[in-house]
């Protein structure tokens, strides 16, 4: 098949960029959308220039890495897809197709597609783990979980950091991202002690660099691992009650 | 990675001005003045009803809000009572609006050269000027029926004669039209909304809240917006 694609095309963080059109012909509907950039790539590198920059490593959903705007859709048409796992069978020949980064005030871009997203790495940095001292593994049944408890923990848990909630998201909201880490913690039996100091703090770095959520939905819709919103409730309701106990915290009434 | 410091857990003298400083705590401060509006435009439009079994019930009606209260309260007493709760029920719903609006637009200095909606509907991307199209209307509303400043032909404690003389001009009724239905539209997204913005999220329940937003936003702006309409073809004269 053959493409038209317009592509934005920036050489640093502080240049200016433009969007470049690109024939992309002689496509195979079977290869990903990062590999049809890859055959892109090769023919601007034979021509001597430039080829476009974009993040990528696992190239099998996993690594959260590889996000851009394809026709004004984070992650593309296909829904519940990582780029890397979109393939170009969802287009039809003669189709354009615009690629943009993704923008946020906290997603510098570093070059063409590809974005700095170490924000969602302070937000992590801030509450995203659990303080014990490591020794040897401990015996697995020695602390029971139920099943749905499990099961919801590891739905939360699924999300591979990649910033398409964000990217998305027209108050560029990181809620989705911030609320799967505190709900994927702070459900199971580990992550009790440090549960309200986490989404406190966690919730702080956020909206140092966020916007804030008005519930449109736009994250949910896009995130290649499809996180539900209800997360966001659940933070919402543990940074309420957070605030609330904080005022008189069983260590201090 | 070092072990998170206690610090949240002292006991702060601010934590209610810091809960208002937070994005989430003003979120919430939007869904509780909204409840309170959302409340109180209700039984606003359930006492409007009145006006269909006739003038002398609407009047009486009327009559009571003044003595509501009574004889515990001076007359007007609650009414104001309840007036100013509005006044700060909407101060504070629209001051928390405009601050994470614009921090929002921080947020994305830069748009898309095309961006594409997946899911957020038409109601939730005008939340914002339907909001301030209802106040608008709220303020002329309020010169119109309430203090007569706009009305044409005004008797103070005539309401049922204020009411049909009032909606008789077309274009006053039309513009009550257009408000209620943004109203309506504000609803249906701020109705669905507020449980999330509150925390209230559970399988038992989660399916129900569309529903809930859905049937009390049509209830409000069909009974609302039947009033001018009555007038205009003549059921109400
Ligand atoms: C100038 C006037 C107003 C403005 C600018 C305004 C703006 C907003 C905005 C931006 C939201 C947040 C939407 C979201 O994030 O999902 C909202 C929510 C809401 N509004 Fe308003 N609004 C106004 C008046 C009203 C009135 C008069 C009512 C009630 C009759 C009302 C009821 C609600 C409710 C129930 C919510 C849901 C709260 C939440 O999302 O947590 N609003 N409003
Ligand atoms: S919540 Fe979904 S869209 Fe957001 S960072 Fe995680 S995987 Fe990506
Ligand atoms: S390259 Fe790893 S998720 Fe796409």
């Amino acid at each position: 098949m053959d493409l038209t694609l317009q592509v934005w095309r920036q050489a640093s963080r502080t240049a200016e960029g433009k969007f470049v059109t690109y024939e992309a012909k002689d496509i195979s509907p079977d290869a990903s959308f990062l590999e049809m950039l890859d055959v892109v790539n090769e023919r601007l590198t034979e021509r001597g220039e430039q080829p476009i920059h974009f993040e990528h490593d696992c190239r099998e959903g996993i690594c959260g890495s590889c996000g851009m705007m394809i026709n004004g859709i984070a992650h593309g048409p296909a829904g519940g897809t990582a780029t890397c796992q979109l393939h170009m069978r969802h287009f039809k020949h003669g189709d354009e197709i615009r690629v943009e980064p993704w923008r946020a005030r906290a997603f510098p871009i570093i070059k063409d597609l590809m974005v700095d997203r170490s924000p969602l790495d302070m937000i992590i940095q801030a509450g995203g783990f659990i303080s014990v001292n490591t020794g040897s593994a401990v015996e697995a049944n020695t602390l029971l979980i139920p099943k749905a408890v499990q099961d919801r923990s590891m739905d939360a848990a699924a999300c591979i950091q990649c910033g398409a909630c964000v990217a998305q998201c027209p108050n560029g909201a990181a809620q989705l991202f911030t609320s799967a880490k505190v709900a994927h913690l702070g459900l199971l039996p580990q992550g009790q002690p440090e549960r309200y100091e986490r989404v406190v703090r966690m919730v702080e770095i956020m909206e140092e660099h966020f916007g804030s959520c008005t519930m449109y939905g736009e994250c949910e819709a896009v995130c290649p691992k499809e996180i539900s919103i209800d997360f966001i409730a659940r933070m919402n309701r543990d940074y309420i009650a957070a605030k609330f106990k904080n005022r008189k915290s069983e260590a201090n009434g | 990675m070092t072990a998170a410091a206690p610090a949240t857990t002292n006991v702060r003298a601010s934590w209610l001005l810091g809960f208002w400083h937070s994005a989430i705590g003003k979120k919430a401060v939007m869904a509780v003045t909204g409840i309170f509006l959302f409340v109180w435009i209700f039984l606003h439009m359930a006492g409007n009803l009145k006006v269909y079994i006739g003038p002398e019930h609407y009047n009486a009606y009327a009559g009571f809000l003044i003595t509501m209260g009574a004889p515990l309260l001076p007359a007007k007493g609650a009414l104001y009572a309840v007036r100013a709760l509005l006044l700060i029920a909407v101060w504070l719903h629209i001051q928390a609006a405009t601050q994470l609006t614009l921090m929002n637009r921080r947020a994305r200095p830069v748009g898309y050269a095309n961006r594409d909606y997946v899911s957020a509907g038409y109601a939730a991307r005008t939340m914002r000027w339907g909001g301030v199209i209802i106040v608008l209307f709220v303020i002329y509303h309020l010169l119109h029926l309430t203090f007569g400043t706009v009305h044409p032909d005004f008797i103070e404690h005539d309401v049922y004669h204020n009411f049909v003389t009032g909606f008789q001009v077309w274009w006053v009724s039309a513009f009550y039209i257009v408000a209620n239905l943004a109203l309506g539209m504000h609803l249906y997204h701020g109705l669905w909304s507020m449980f999330n913005s509150l925390g209230l999220s559970h399988d038992r329940f989660n399916s129900w809240k569309r529903g809930f937003a859905t049937v009390f936003a049509l209830v409000v702006t069909l009974a609302n917006i039947s009033f001018p309409i009555a007038v205009l073809i003549g059921v109400l004269r």
